[in-house]
C-alpha cells in the first residue's frame, strides 16, 4: 500500500502500516547519527532532557554534506541504522515513534519496535541528492560543534520511504530477499 | 629526471575529489544501465529508477551522489624518474582538503579512532604509493563510503580451502554484508599475498574500469561465476529483494606463502567512485 501521513507519527498511524508499505512523510522530523545518540545517551544517564522531543516524533539517521547558498541542505541519505542500535531500545521506551535509516537492526530494536508501537523505514541508500529535494528547511538544534553529526531539526514534504520493520513484527529484509534466492551449490 | 610541482598533485586531487563525488565514470554509469534492465523485483526496479534519478539531479544540480563522500583513498603511481618539488604527501592532503571544502563534501574523517573529533577538512587522505618505471605520476582517487566499508572483510584460508574455500568467503561476505552496505553494490576481491597484500588488492580491485576482464583466465571465469552466485542471493537493490545485488565482481590476485591462502573482500556500494589522471 501507498500512504501520505504527517509526522510526527501517530499511534494509529504507525499500528496501521505493514513492511512493504511505501510512505511519503511531510513535517518536522530530527536528525541524529552515531556521536549524537552517545550524547543523548549519556544526557539520559545523568538525568537530564535531551534536545528535542521525543513523544511519536521520528528520528532520521543522516549526516548531511554541506548546503550550497540557496539551499537548506546538501547531500542527504540515510547512514546504517545498526550503529545505532545500542541506544535506540531505550529512546522507543521515552515515546520515539518511528525512524528512518537503512540495513538490518538488532532483535532488541526489532522487538522495542513492536512492544512500543513504533516503524522503522528505509530510505534508499546513496540516494542522497534525491533525498534532499523532500528537505524543504534545516536547522541545527544540539550539539553544532559536531559538525555533520549535530541534531538537525528538518522540514521534509512527500520524503519517500518504506516500512522495513512493522510494529506487528514483520521484517521486510527478512521476507523479500527469500523470494529472489536462488539456491547455491 | 622530470620535474613536477607539488602543487600541481595538489590541484589534480582537488578536482578529481570534486568530479567523483558528483559524477560516476562512464563504465558505472554503464553497468548501472544494464543491471537496472536485467531486475525484474519491481520494488527493485522502482529502486534502481530512483537511482538513476539521484545520479541525474547530482550531476545537474551539483549535490554529492551520495552524502557520504567517503573518506579519500589515494593511489599514486609515481615514475623513478620523476622529481617532485615540495612535499608530496602534504600535496596529496591539501588537495583533499581542498576539494572537500571548496566542492560542499562532507567532512567525514576524525582525528583518533578512539577520541572522534573530526579532523574539520577530511584529512588525511589514505595514500599507497608505488615506485614505477618512467616519468609519470597516475593518481587515482578513490572516495570511499563507510557503509559499505564497515561490511567488509579478510579471510585467512588455509591452502586445503582451494577455490571453494574462496567462493565461500566471497559468498559469506555479501550476505552478512546484505542492506547495510547499500547494494547493488560492487565486490573487490583480493587473493593470496600476506594479510595486508590481499587487502589493498581487494581496495585496488574496486578502482578498476568495471568493463575490464582479469587477464587470468581462471580469475576472469570466477568473477562472471561469482557475480552469478552473489544475485542468487537474493539480496536485491536496497537489501528489498531482487536478482540484481552486485553489479561487478573484480578480482586481483598475487603469488603467496605455501601455507596460507588470504582472501579479502572490499565491497563498495553502488557509488564506486574512481578518478584516474596522469600527470
Amino acid at each position: 500500500m501507498e500512504y501520505h501521513i504527517q509526522t510526527p507519527i501517530s499511534k494509529e498511524d504507525a499500528a496501521m502500516l505493514q513492511a512493504g508499505d511505501y510512505v511519503y512523510l511531510t513535517g518536522t522530523i530530527y536528525t541524529a547519527r552515531d556521536a549524537a545518540h552517545k550524547r543523548m545517551d549519556e544526557a539520559l544517564n545523568r538525568g537530564e532532557d535531551l534536545p528535542m522531543d521525543l513523544n511519536r516524533n521520528i528520528i532520521y539517521y543522516m549526516g548531511p554534506s554541506p548546503a550550497r547558498e540557496g539551499r537548506p541542505i546538501g547531500s542527504a541519505g540515510p547512514t546504517t541504522a545498526s550503529r545505532m542500535d545500542k541506544y535506540t531500545p531505550r529512546l522507543l521506551d521515552l515515546g520515539l515513534g518511528a525512524m528512518i535509516g537503512k540495513g538490518k537492526r538488532s532483535q532488541a530494536v526489532l522487538d522495542s519496535i513492536v512492544k512500543n508501537g513504533a516503524v522503522y523505514f528505509a530510505a534508499v541508500g546513496g540516494a542522497g541528492a534525491l533525498l534532499s529535494k523532500c528537505i524543504r528547511e534545516s536547522s541545527v538544534i544540539a550539539y553544532s560543534d559536531l559538525g555533520t553529526e549535530a541534531i538537525r531539526k528538518l522540514e521534509i514534504k512527500d520524503f519517500p520511504v518504506i516500512v522495513v520493520a512493522d510494529s506487528r513484527g514483520n521484517n521486510l529484509y527478512e521476507t523479500e530477499l527469500l523470494k529472489y534466492r536462488r539456491e547455491q551449490d | 629526471m622530470r620535474e613536477i610541482k607539488a602543487s600541481e598533485i595538489a590541484g589534480a586531487v582537488r578536482d578529481m575529489c570534486i568530479q567523483a563525488n558528483y559524477t560516476l565514470s562512464a563504465d558505472m554509469k554503464k553497468k548501472f544501465e544494464e543491471s537496472a534492465e536485467k531486475e525484474t523485483s519491481p520494488l527493485g526496479k522502482q529502486i534502481f529508477g530512483q537511482l538513476q534519478e539521484n545520479l541525474k539531479i547530482a550531476e545537474e544540480e551539483q549535490i554529492p551522489i551520495c552524502q557520504d563522500t567517503g573518506m579519500a583513498v589515494v593511489f599514486l603511481k609515481v615514475g623513478q624518474d620523476v622529481h617532485v618539488e615540495g612535499n608530496l604527501t602534504e600535496a596529496v592532503n591539501e588537495g583533499v582538503r581542498r576539494g572537500y571544502e571548496e566542492g560542499y563534501l562532507r567532512k567525514s574523517v576524525v582525528r583518533d579512532p578512539i577520541d572522534r573529533v573530526n579532523t574539520g577538512d577530511n584529512t588525511p587522505a589514505v595514500i599507497h604509493f608505488e615506485i614505477v618505471p618512467g616519468d609519470q605520476v597516475e593518481i587515482t582517487v578513490a572516495p570511499k563510503g563507510f557503509g559499505s566499508e564497515n561490511m567488509s572483510r579478510v579471510f585467512m584460508l588455509k591452502p586445503a580451502d582451494g577455490i571453494e574455500g574462496v567462493k565461500n568467503a566471497i559468498l559469506t561476505a555479501v550476505r552478512d554484508a546484505g542492506p547495510n552496505a547499500c547494494p547493488p553494490m560492487v565486490v573487490g576481491v583480493g587473493i593470496g599475498g600476506t594479510f595486508e597484500k590481499c587487502a589493498l588488492m581487494a581496495k585496488h580491485a574496486l578502482t578498476r574500469d568495471l568493463d575490464e576482464e582479469s587477464p587470468i583466465p581462471y580469475v576472469r571465469d570466477l568473477e562472471k561465476e561469482m557475480l552469478e552466485k552473489i544475485n542468487g542471493l537474493g539480496i536485491g537493490p536496497g537489501g528489498l529483494g531482487g536478482v540484481i545485488t552486485a553489479m561487478a565482481v573484480n578480482i586481483e590476485t598475487y603469488p603467496t606463502h605455501i601455507a596460507g591462502l588470504p582472501v579479502a573482500v572490499n565491497i563498495c556500494c553502488h557509488v564506486n567512485r574512481h578518478v584516474h589522471r596522469i600527470i
